[in-house]
């Protein structure tokens, strides 16, 4: 009996990853401070290997870095009376904050359907939307422009062929993050993938916040609103009077 | 070229921190010369800079209170404020405020929020604007004429019940009047992000029949409140007033106001009208263009409401 369960332990064992990702990161951490403009993340690594190098089919790599998930309302104008109003709304369940895709080669190659329905991989894929109202039939416009718009903010990015692979073992990448960036933990994912499966997954967290005075500044507004406000006006006052003293001053 | 982006940590975009110094200094100029407070310029501008409208008239109505400050205690020294008056249009206000920051929330969570911001200030822009021209245009053919349009003492407002004694305005008239002009001053405040000056000063003239040495004061007195009120309403229900971006815009507009001043005393109350009419007419048609053409992009993207 303990002999088959040391057997059958070594059959479960087996199949174990024959190549896996060591990674590195420029920075597991970015600072939103005042003069933030953006960021980029380094995500580099190494593929560990028991064995030769499998040369057909290729190794490739893919990288995605996701923000925090929200639901989002994806709202529609129409022409009602002359003017341009919000009418049709959709609700998407969850939608990241920020999602970058790099990989080594167009992503319908390094990754098939199947793989990309379970990993979550491509931008539509990262997005979920359940159901949209009975009155709207074309949900899925609300979603494309949801997508269209976040890109268009570089806020969903699909950076296909930016992740340089050398001798199918050193791997890099560069995820530009913008300057417009929410609060939060994002998920790193590294796959490789080897004939569109994939062979290998790693996941490692970037911590983004904000830092000093911007974080003081926003959870003191969130946490006590009361007084964040009576501090505004007090600020506000102070520095409208001190810069008038200063002018009375000048003047004479 | 130094930029000099900045963080903003409530509306949470980057913008450049000279931009915003500029648009405080120019609005400051505008108000120095024209001697209005600006919000209903400044609040349209940060729109056009790409501020989210919530932050946007939140943040204004902060940094009204401010540059209303040294303004009101100017007034207080040369006792040119009827308290007494101030604290009845202050009661309007307060009620109008809280009133106008309900509205603002609701249609907030309806995603109606920008329109209706945008609409207010259409239409009142619009409004104040085409009034503003024509009667500087007129003032102007008048000069030589050396007409003056008399004060009305007695109108409809006299019949009113509740009348109360305003020694400092000379006045003996019913609170309502009064009460009616402080609550949709205090509406527009919390909708639009402004003082309320624009439409309170006129109202206070022609409406109330107070002396004009007195408007000024009394409505920068009840501004205060109304607007201290507001940013503190938005501050604990929606989060918005951003204190960065308020300061930022102060010092440019307090530096902005002086220049202004100077410039203002060089030219004639009529030219500096004309130019003021023509600039309000400017946001406003800009404004209108924007609700009135198809959008580039017809969807937008908001917070699911409901949380």
């Amino acid at each position: 009996m303990r002999a088959l369960g040391f057997i059958f332990a070594l059959f479960l064992a087996l199949p174990a990853v024959a190549e896996e990702v060591v990674l590195g990161l420029s920075s597991d951490q970015v600072s939103i401070n005042t003069n933030f403009d953006g960021s980029e993340i380094l995500i580099f690594g190494a593929v560990k290997r028991e064995e030769a190098i499998q040369d057909d089919p290729r190794l490739q790599v893919i990288v995605t870095v996701a923000g925090p998930s929200k639901p989002i309302t994806v709202r529609r104008k129409e022409k009602r009376l002359g003017i341009w109003v919000n009418i049709d709304a959709v609700e998407v369940d969850r939608a990241p904050s920020f999602y970058a895709v790099a990989s080594s080669t167009v992503l319908g190659l390094a990754l098939s359907d199947t793989e990309d329905l379970r990993y979550r991989v491509s931008i539509p894929r990262a997005i979920r939307s359940v159901g949209a109202p009975q009155n709207i039939s074309d949900s899925e416009n609300f979603t494309d422009a949801l997508i269209r718009i976040k890109s268009k903010a570089n806020q969903y990015q699909l950076n296909e062929g930016t992740v340089s692979v050398d001798e199918q073992t050193l791997f890099r990448t560069a995820i530009k993050l913008p300057a417009a960036l929410t609060e939060g933990t994002y998920k790193a994912r590294i796959f490789l993938t080897r004939g569109g499966a994939v062979v290998s997954k790693h996941e490692t967290s970037i911590y983004v916040r904000k830092v000093g005075m911007e974080r003081w500044l926003f959870k003191l507004s969130r946490e006590n609103a009361l007084l964040y406000g009576i501090m505004s006006l007090a600020i506000a006052i102070a520095a409208g009077w001190g810069a008038s003293a200063i002018f009375t001053v000048f003047r004479r | 070229m130094v930029t000099m982006q900045i963080y903003l940590p409530i509306a949470e975009v980057s913008v450049n921190a000279f931009l915003l110094l500029g648009l405080g200094g120019l609005v400051g100029i505008l108000s120095g010369m024209f001697g209005v407070g600006g919000g209903f310029l400044m609040t349209p501008l940060l729109f056009f800079i790409g501020i989210p409208p919530a932050v946007a008239v939140a943040t204004e109505a902060n940094q009204i209170v401010a540059s209303s400050f040294s303004g009101v205690l100017a007034h207080f020294k040369r006792k040119t404020v009827d308290l007494r008056m101030g604290t009845v249009l202050l009661i309007g206000g307060l009620v109008g405020a809280a009133l106008g920051v309900m509205v603002f929330n609701y249609l907030k969570a309806q995603g109606q929020v920008d329109l209706l911001v945008k609409l207010c200030y259409v239409v009142f822009l619009g409004v104040i604007g085409g009034l503003m021209f024509i009667e500087s245009l007129n003032a102007i053919r008048k000069t030589k004429s050396g007409k003056k349009i008399a004060r009305k003492k007695h109108n409809w407002i006299h019949g009113l019940p509740f009348k109360m004694r305003f020694r400092v305005s000379g006045l003996y008239i019913s609170v309502i009047p009064p009460l009616i002009v402080g609550v949709a001053v205090g509406i527009l405040a919390a909708i639009m992000g402004v003082g309320g000056g624009f439409i309170m000063v006129p109202a206070m003239i022609y409406l109330l029949g107070m002396p004009t040495k007195v408007v000024v004061g009394t409505s920068l007195f009840q501004i205060i409140f109304v607007t201290a009120f507001t940013t503190m309403l938005h501050a604990t229900t929606n989060f918005t007033v951003d204190i960065v971006l308020a300061v930022l815009l102060l010092v440019g507009g307090v530096i902005g106001a002086q220049i202004g001043t100077r410039i203002g005393v060089k030219m004639k109350a009529e030219q500096l009208r004309i130019l003021l009419a023509m600039m309000v007419l400017l946001v406003c048609g800009k404004l209108a263009l924007e609700l009135l053409l198809e959008p580039v992009e017809l969807y937008s993207l908001g917070a699911a409401g409901g949380h």
